[in-house]
């Protein structure tokens, strides 16, 4: 089967018998959640199509957070989302050590710096338990120290979580998306919807690249999702973005921290974590910043000078080390301590609105629970297939990148010429990245695919070469 | 995993200008089987893309161009004998003296008798600055923009603002005028300078384009593209410049990373490796030239250092020795640096007989105050002022004086 994914051109000519049937099943938005569901929906005999109004899968949320798989320790003990992100986290490890998407156990630490934090762990560790996660317990000071020897002064104890992790982030909803559009999902990216118009059978979507028709429709549109809710006529539920700016810092600190260190929650908030990522850099974030502009993802010199504020005290030396990047990510919020998931049987609707902070980890048990829904509301899928297996390329530093494989080199030199230094991105990562599934079609695509350019010297030495290998292969 | 394992006399990581100069007097002199590794393609370093005369002189606007004087170095170090090996990139360290590379070819385990480091600086990115804003495209170092307009001939955009007013920042305005762009800007968080009221007067005439002095980036706006730069002024006004390019040039850093893994100490002003005349640094039989000490000085020095090193780097092969211990050179603020800065216990001198140093700010008429454990060493009146961002120098005569078992040697500007 040939892959549809269609950019830029008039939806028509893709479209299931050019526009004369209709899509049993339309998934708004591409992030994380969109291509988790299109790949679970890819599984059925049935003609789905993903669609997003940027240029890239996976280019809302879901390319800036914190990048870390939640065992839900925390969670609202009953929640939804609770559920969901405990199932995710299984269903996700599971998929990314069979595809090979970057995950590193490395286990997270709550560090408690007061009195009134110390005396939250054994609550924590209790509302761990009641999230059915036995793993748990308190660590004292002196092991504390002994486990994080560059901590700051002044730490009093820690409640471990040993299953927490770090994933990719970008790999994961790109690993979705090519199994999807594999299995015959049709991606439509550039392809914003501005208007839906439901009728007794088939809904028919007024997108920036022409009409759409689907009989069924998922609302997977994040920050979106209740702009397009409202369309429905629902009043369900509002996104108010809650910015979270992050410091990603060179990957010559990595050595200064072992575990992800959690801040304890008080009542004054959520506080700022340090953590590993898989790439080998320490990232220092998030702030949360109630917002109104849902395209406000740009930093500010007070966000960034409060989280060096923090990141000092917990983290000393960290500071003095050089900044590789700095972004920031919009959480859904909905002043509800709960996803936003509710099917909508006689308009064939479900929202899938609220994924707040948990999205990327529960994204394969939110794909599952929805299409579960799907099925309810009378759509027949059919028997479900097996997935033709993926293997993703490795960004991740716990294995062997291509650079330091003598056999795939032997096979391949281009994998053994080296352009982006700092990130130790080869020619053949790149070609690999431009002739994919899911092409990247701009530096910031084929960074998130390859790491290139994502370095410490930010393009100094190979950002001309780079986009020159893009333009090459985007006429 | 199959790595090929070889053993040379010399290894030098990196062929810039410092490393080629390396391999060129070594290779000349009898040091054995010198091998010089760069990652890049084309061997050459910075030079390779700075396309302006004014390279090997001293004299800006003299007749060579970068590119032309990378080759004249490739073809002295490939003269005289050393081998040189492009596309292969020096991944870490796998002993004392032995690294693990990566190329087309193959991995490979090279264990050196005496390593010399050269792997040159490269231009603190926005992020590093902490710029904050959107992250739009259009934002450049002046690597980037030479590679891209003169290697690759991409198109840039229309209206450029440039940060910094140093050397590689006019010359990031002169790279901006051959791709066509208008440069509305220069911009620098230094006050005017004077003799020197004069000074922005001199860069509009050579440029055309206005230097805003006392002015700090504030943010950068825009989202499919750059739209405009965000600045306060001294006086705590602010505007926006709108553009559709910014190039951030100059506040160098060592490119250090090899350094820092090998576990080499540094210099907290240069954050390059500590080194003393004979170019070692804390690590036995690695040595280390040009922009990786002290970034950065000119492609001569750069050369000159990679030139001199052969004699102590023989002298290593010849007797094995190293010293152990020895003082550290270090300066007082508004001093920000000064090289070498370990002294060398062998009476080896600087090049040309002068410490290069940087100050953070301007200084009209700076002495310069040498002492150790409370003894003054030294004391000089320079006769131009120190501008940040310029080299000025310390004569060296004054080193028979130090204690080599003492403390650390201070340099004060007062
Ligand atoms: C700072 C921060 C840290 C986080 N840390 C973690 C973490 O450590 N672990 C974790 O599991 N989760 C974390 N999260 C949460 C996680 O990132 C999100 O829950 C997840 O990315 C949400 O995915 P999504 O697919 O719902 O939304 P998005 O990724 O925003 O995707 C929605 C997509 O819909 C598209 N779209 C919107 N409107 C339209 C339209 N009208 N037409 C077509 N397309 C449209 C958008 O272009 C976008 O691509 C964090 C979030 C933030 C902000
Ligand atoms: C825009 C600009 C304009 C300039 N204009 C002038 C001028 O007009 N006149 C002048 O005299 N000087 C000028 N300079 C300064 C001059 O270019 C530098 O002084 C000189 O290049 C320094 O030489 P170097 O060998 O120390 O470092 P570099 O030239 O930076 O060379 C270092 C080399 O090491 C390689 N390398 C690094 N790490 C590794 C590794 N792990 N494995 C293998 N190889 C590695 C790099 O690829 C690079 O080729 C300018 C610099 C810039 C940026």
């Amino acid at each position: 089967m040939t892959p549809t994914v269609t950019t830029a051109k008039d939806l028509v000519h893709s479209l299931p018998d050019g526009g004369a049937a209709a899509y049993d099943v339309t998934v708004i938005g591409a992030g994380v959640v969109g291509t988790a569901l299109a790949r679970e929906l890819a599984r059925y005999p049935i003609r789905t199509a993903l669609v997003d109004g940027s240029d890239d899968i996976g280019n809302g949320t879901s390319k800036a957070n914190t990048a870390i798989l939640h065992t839900g320790f925390d969670a609202v003990p009953g929640s939804l989302e609770g559920r969901l992100v405990r199932e995710g986290q299984r269903r996700l490890a599971a998929y990314a050590a069979a595809t090979g998407i970057p995950v590193e156990r490395v286990g997270a630490l709550l560090v408690a710096w007061d009195e009134e934090q110390l005396a939250a762990l054994p609550g924590l560790l209790a509302k761990a338990e009641r999230n059915d996660y036995h793993a748990a317990r308190i660590i004292d000071a002196e092991e504390l120290r002994a486990r994080e020897p560059h901590l700051g002064p002044g730490a009093l104890g820690a409640l471990e979580i040993p299953d927490e992790s770090i994933i990719c982030p970008w790999t994961t909803p790109l690993a979705y998306a090519t199994q999807a559009v594999r299995a015959g999902v049709h991606l439509h990216l550039d392809c914003r919807v501005q208007q839906i118009d439901s009728g007794p059978d088939i809904h028919t979507l007024t997108t920036t690249r022409g009409p759409l028709r689907t009989r069924y429709l998922i609302n997977a549109a994040g920050l979106y999702a209740d702009e397009l809710d409202r369309q429905l006529g629902h009043d369900a539920f509002t996104v108010t973005p809650r910015r979270g700016q992050l410091i990603v810092f060179d990957k010559l600190a990595r050595a200064l921290v072992d575990h992800i260190l959690l801040p304890v929650p008080t009542a004054a908030g959520k506080g700022v974590l340090v953590s590993p990522t898989v790439f080998g850099n320490v990232l220092l974030g998030p702030t949360a910043e109630e917002l109104d502009d849902k395209t406000a993802t740009g930093s500010s010199a007070e966000g960034l000078a409060l989280l060096r504020e923090k990141g000092r005290r917990i983290l000393p030396e960290l500071i003095d080390e050089e900044v590789t990047a700095v972004y920031a990510g919009l959480r859904a919020a909905t002043g509800h301590e709960d996803y936003r998931i509710r099917d909508y049987p006689d308009q064939r609707y479900i929202a899938v609105g609220g994924i707040r902070s948990t999205g990327l980890t529960a994204s394969m048990a939110i794909a599952a629970y929805v299409t579960e829904l799907l099925a309810a509301t009378g759509l027949a899928l059919g028997t479900p297939a097996e997935l033709e297996p993926l293997t993703m390329p490795n960004l991740g530093e716990a294995s062997p990148r291509p650079y330091r494989r003598a056999d795939l080199i032997a096979r391949d030199p281009a994998y053994g010429a080296l352009v982006c230094h700092c990130e130790g991105v080869s020619a053949g990562e790149i070609r690999d990245a431009l002739a994919s599934t899911v092409p990247p079609r701009s530096k910031d695509g084929l960074r998130r695919r390859t790491r290139a350019g994502g370095g410490r010297c930010q393009g100094f030495y190979c950002g001309a070469a780079v986009r020159a290998l893009i333009e090459e292969a985007t006429p | 995993m199959t790595r090929r394992e070889r053993t040379v006399d010399v290894l030098v990581v990196g062929a810039g200008p410092a490393g080629l100069g390396a391999g060129a007097e070594l290779a000349a002199s009898g040091a054995g089987h010198v091998e010089i590794l760069e990652r890049e393609q084309v061997a050459g370093g910075i030079p390779r893309h700075c396309f302006h005369g004014g390279f090997g002189t001293g004299r800006a606007g003299g007749a060579v161009t970068g590119p032309g004087y990378a080759r004249q170095c490739v073809a002295a170090a490939v003269g005289a004998g050393a081998r040189l090996r492009t596309g292969i990139t020096v991944t870490g360290w796998a002993g004392p003296r032995t690294v693990d590379t990566t190329g087309p070819t193959g991995l490979e385990r090279i264990t050196a008798r005496a390593v010399v480091l050269a792997t040159g600086a490269r231009e603190r990115p926005r992020s590093a600055r902490l710029v904050p804003g959107t992250r739009p495209p259009g934002v450049y170092s002046t690597g980037e923009l030479q590679q891209a307009v003169h290697l690759f001939r991409q198109r840039i955009g229309t209206r450029a603002v440039v940060i910094g007013n140093e050397a590689v920042s006019h010359a990031a305005v002169d790279t901006l005028r051959v791709a066509g762009v208008d440069v509305v800007a220069l911009v620098t968080d230094q006050p005017p300078s004077l003799p020197t009221a004069l000074a922005p007067l001199l860069v509009r005439a050579r440029h055309r384009t206005p230097l805003l002095t006392h002015a700090t980036v504030t943010g950068l706006t825009g989202r499919e593209r750059l739209t405009g730069v965000g600045l306060r002024h001294h006086d705590g006004r602010t505007t926006t410049l709108p553009c559709d390019t910014v190039v951030f040039t100059g506040d160098w850093i060592p490119d250090h990373e090899l350094a820092r893994r090998g576990a080499l100490t540094l210099d907290p002003g240069t954050r390059g490796p500590a080194y003393d005349a004979s170019y070692r640094t804390s690590e036995t039989g690695v040595f280390a030239v040009g922009n990786l000490l002290h970034a950065v000085e000119s492609a001569g020095t750069a050369a000159a250092e990679g030139r001199a090193v052969a004699a102590p780097v023989l002298r290593r092969l010849a007797t094995g020795g190293w010293p152990a211990e020895r003082p550290a050179l270090s300066v007082d603020a508004p001093l920000k640096w000064i090289a070498p800065n370990l002294f060398d216990p062998d009476g080896a001198r600087p090049l040309q007989g002068r410490f290069i140093l940087r100050t953070a700010r301007r200084l009209p008429r700076p002495h310069l105050v040498v002492g150790q454990d409370g003894r003054v060493l030294h004391r000089q009146r320079l006769l131009l002022p120190a501008e940040p961002n310029r080299p000025f120098r310390l004569r060296a005569d004054w080193l028979d004086r130090v204690d080599p078992h003492g403390g650390t040697v201070r340099i004060t500007a007062v």
